[in-house]
């Protein structure tokens, strides 16, 4: 396929680098797509993969966007719409609601002023709850963009963990 | 040849079909029509739709018929209850996925889907609708795509991916979410798609469809103000019998004609006479360039879905295409120059509608660069289907029709102009005209075999213009145009004349032929096309009066200021969605 002839891009230098430097972790290999998006999303502030970012990266691959769109959808690791900054991931497995992993919800739901799933209107915070993430130990915690925050048992500890995020 | 039969029965009837044949085909072959949705004959397997699951003495799950290969000794059962009820599930399944309006649906009475209901009479399945609500996608001039009729079989994604190795649609999701669509969703146009309207021809259902413009064409036959005037492409007449269950490749020219005469055209003519005219102008164009050292090869111009892809995928070649509009684009300029000034009317009071083959015709017309002072030159373009579609409006069997001429002056068409409407026609019509203006010699035999062939695949030949040795190439289907630009830009191939048709087959096989089209059907039409051809008087372009004429009135020569003005063009790369030029410079390994 031959490099596209017009403009209309909200491709950003950074993320070009970004594009350019993961692919050439994975090689230039195309059959490496999966850890190659996973690993672009990372470096993506709100963690999706935009349209202009895949038309780039379809090209640098040389293989078609569809493909590219088609394993975005697939995954549920993969996202072709922007999430939050820091998706708050809150585990729901019995030992951590056992720590009471409820009220912590119920505490980031009141500070940020929002429902599970929802994203603030900045964009940077989102609650979710999702299973065991190995933290049972530090419980009741969130993890952040793959970061744990633990004991996180008090108002005060939940606001401290929020500022630390920006 | 014995040792590789395989020996099954099917139903308790014997059957015995070559190695490597899949139970679908063997059944087929005895006459049983397995239920199927994703299965295509034409298409390599896909196995997604679980419909034709059939029962095989011994094994314990279900097979796909059309995935499963055949074995010596196999008992395959193809109604019993098991299968029934599986059959059926699937179906209400599909169904309760479905936005049921038939009555509303381009598809309604030729669709796979309800051929099925019918077949297991479901009219009212049990399950509640779960359907999505979008609405239809109305967002280019050629194609509509339906969203909640798509049956996910994936017959879209396999054509354009496969044959026209474009890859615009795809599935994206999984699961419940599973579509099947664009990358990011977006409008056809301003994907990779080219609108050939392939995906069109093989949509089992309603999801896929040309825009309907027959109520554009009955507004204005109703309208006493204006002259209604249609042309007709070379290949519609070996294709629109099919849409009224006559024989494959059946010549239906005049039964058409009639058809169209009746519908209330005020004239009728025939685009072979422009499919003339654009060999008159290409083949002068290519003996200039050679003469005067222009842009060789010179790639042909007439198909839309084609010129797209150049426009598209290949901006950098676009010198290379014959500056020559297609003969659709060159009788609208006629009809509304020559034509209106020889009949006192007024090209604003004309409505120039065009029967096309094709679903990248109805764009073409749109393009500004085919009109002038405000008007288009093509006003309505109709599909070989709408024309059907008009036919039984009218209440006519075109089967019982007497036949009537085409109306002179812009009726007659050589056989030249007739294999237009296949692939290597366009070469063959240009190769006739050429040699006899090149060489002033009359041309010993008019067939060019080596460049007349089957559907798909890419043809070579080296022609003899009278001691000049000319080296051309044809290709049908835009993955082997790909392949041959591939060729060109390499440096492998010395061609200096290239012919491209955007669909497999040539127009006969275009995106806007009668549902139903295959590859079997595709090489009938070629056959009966050449067989036009040969019953003749008629077959070279030159020497059709008409076009004599229409020099000697209006044009004066080929590539004269004037032919340039009418029946020349200029094409421009597309806007792309994105242009990372500066960024992928020198980062390409
Ligand atoms: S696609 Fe077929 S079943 Fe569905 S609404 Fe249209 S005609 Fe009816
Ligand atoms: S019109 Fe042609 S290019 Fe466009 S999606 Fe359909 S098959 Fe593909
Ligand atoms: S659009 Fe038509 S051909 Fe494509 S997957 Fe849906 S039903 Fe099948
Ligand atoms: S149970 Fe909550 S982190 Fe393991
Ligand atoms: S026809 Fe066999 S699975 Fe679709």
């Amino acid at each position: 396929m031959k490099p596209f002839v017009q403009k209309l891009d909200e491709l950003t230098p950074e993320m070009v680098a970004l594009v350019d430097r993961v692919v050439e972790e994975h090689q230039n290999d195309p059959t490496q797509l999966v850890g190659i998006l996973l690993d672009i999303q990372d470096g993506v502030e709100r963690h999706y993969i935009p349209e202009p970012v895949a038309y780039y990266l379809s090209q640098r691959l040389s293989i078609r966007v569809t493909q590219i769109y088609d394993v975005v959808t697939f995954y549920s690791m993969l996202y072709d719409k922007p999430r939050a900054k820091y998706t708050l991931e809150v585990c729901n497995s019995a030992p951590c609601r056992v720590k009471d992993s409820d009220t912590l919800v119920e505490t980031l739901k009141r500070l940020l002023n929002l429902e599970v799933g929802e994203v603030t209107y900045d964009g940077r915070f989102c609650i979710e709850k999702v299973p065991c993430f190995g933290a049972c130990d530090v419980s009741p915690a969130v993890r952040v963009n793959g970061a744990v925050y633990g004991h996180l048992d008090s108002e005060e500890r939940v606001l401290d963990m929020l500022r630390q995020l920006d | 040849m014995s040792e590789n039969m395989i020996h099954l029965t099917i139903n308790h009837m014997p059957v015995e079909v070559p190695a490597g044949t899949r139970i679908i085909e063997a059944a087929h072959s005895i006459g049983i029509d397995i239920p199927h949705l994703c299965y295509h004959p034409d298409q390599s397997i896909k196995a997604h739709c679980r419909m034709c699951m059939v029962e095989v003495t011994g094994q314990r799950k279900l097979l796909a018929a059309c995935s499963t290969l055949v074995w010596e000794g196999m008992e395959v059962i193809t109604d019993s209850k098991r299968v029934y009820d599986a059959q059926v599930g699937v179906l209400d399944l599909i169904l309760a996925d479905h936005h049921q309006d038939c009555l509303a649906c381009a598809r309604n009475n030729n669709c796979d889907l309800q051929n099925l209901c019918r077949r297991f009479n479901r009219l009212k399945p049990d399950l509640p609708d779960v359907s999505s609500k979008e609405r239809p996608r109305l967002d280019n001039p050629s194609i509509v795509r339906d969203p909640t009729k798509c049956v996910k079989c994936g017959r879209c994604v396999k054509v354009c991916t496969e044959v026209q190795g474009i890859g615009a649609l795809s599935f994206t999701g999984r699961s419940a979410a599973c579509k099947v669509t664009t990358a990011f969703d977006l409008p056809m146009n301003e994907t990779d798609c080219v609108l050939c309207g392939q995906c069109t021809l093989v949509c089992p259902v309603g999801a896929l469809t040309e825009v309907d413009h027959t109520s554009h064409v009955r507004h204005a036959l109703h309208d006493p103000t204006k002259h209604v005037v249609v042309q007709v492409a070379p290949s519609v007449r070996v294709a629109l019998g099919d849409d009224f269950g006559m024989e494959p490749g059946a010549l239906v020219t005049g039964k058409m004609v009639t058809a169209l005469k009746m519908i209330g055209f005020e004239k009728v003519f025939d685009t072979n006479f422009s499919a003339d005219l654009t060999i008159m102008e290409e083949g002068s164009e290519l003996l200039d360039r050679i003469k005067n050292g222009g842009c060789l090869p010179m790639i042909t111009s007439c198909s839309p879905g084609w010129v797209n892809f150049m426009e598209k995928h290949h901006p950098e070649m676009i010198p290379h295409l014959s500056t020559a509009k297609s003969p659709q684009g060159m009788f609208g300029a006629v009809l509304k120059t020559y034509y209106a000034q020889r009949m006192g009317w007024d090209p604003k009071d004309i409505v120039s509608v065009s029967v096309m083959p094709c679903t990248a015709k109805k764009f073409e017309a749109t393009r500004p660069e085919l009109g002038r002072n405000g008007y288009q030159d093509v006003d309505v373009v109709l599909t070989t289907r709408e024309l059907a579609k008009l036919i039984r409006y009218e209440g006519l069997d075109l089967k019982r029709l007497p036949e009537s001429e085409f109306d002179a002056p812009l009726g007659t068409g050589s056989g030249a102009g007739a294999i237009f409407g296949n692939t290597g026609g366009v070469m063959e019509a240009a190769l006739r005209t050429a040699y006899e203006l090149y060489t002033g010699k009359e041309l010993p035999r008019l067939e060019f075999e080596a460049v007349r062939g089957e559907v798909g695949g890419i043809r070579e030949a080296t022609i003899d213009l009278g001691g000049t040795s000319l080296k051309v190439a044809v290709a049908n289907g835009l993955k082997n145009a790909e392949e041959v630009i591939r060729r060109v830009e390499s440096g492998e191939a010395d061609y200096l004349f290239i012919e491209i048709m955007a669909c497999p087959g040539g127009c006969i096989g275009g995106g806007g032929q009668p549902i139903g089209t295959n590859n079997a059907k595709r090489q009938a039409r070629i056959k009966a096309l050449y067989a036009l051809d040969k019953s003749l008087p008629l077959r070279k372009s030159h020497e059709n009066p008409d076009i004599k004429t229409i020099y000697e009135e209006f044009f004066d020569h080929p590539l004269s200021h004037k032919a340039h003005e009418l029946l020349h063009t200029t094409y421009a790369a597309r806007p792309k969605r994105y242009d990372f030029t500066p960024y992928l410079h020198g980062t390409q390994k």
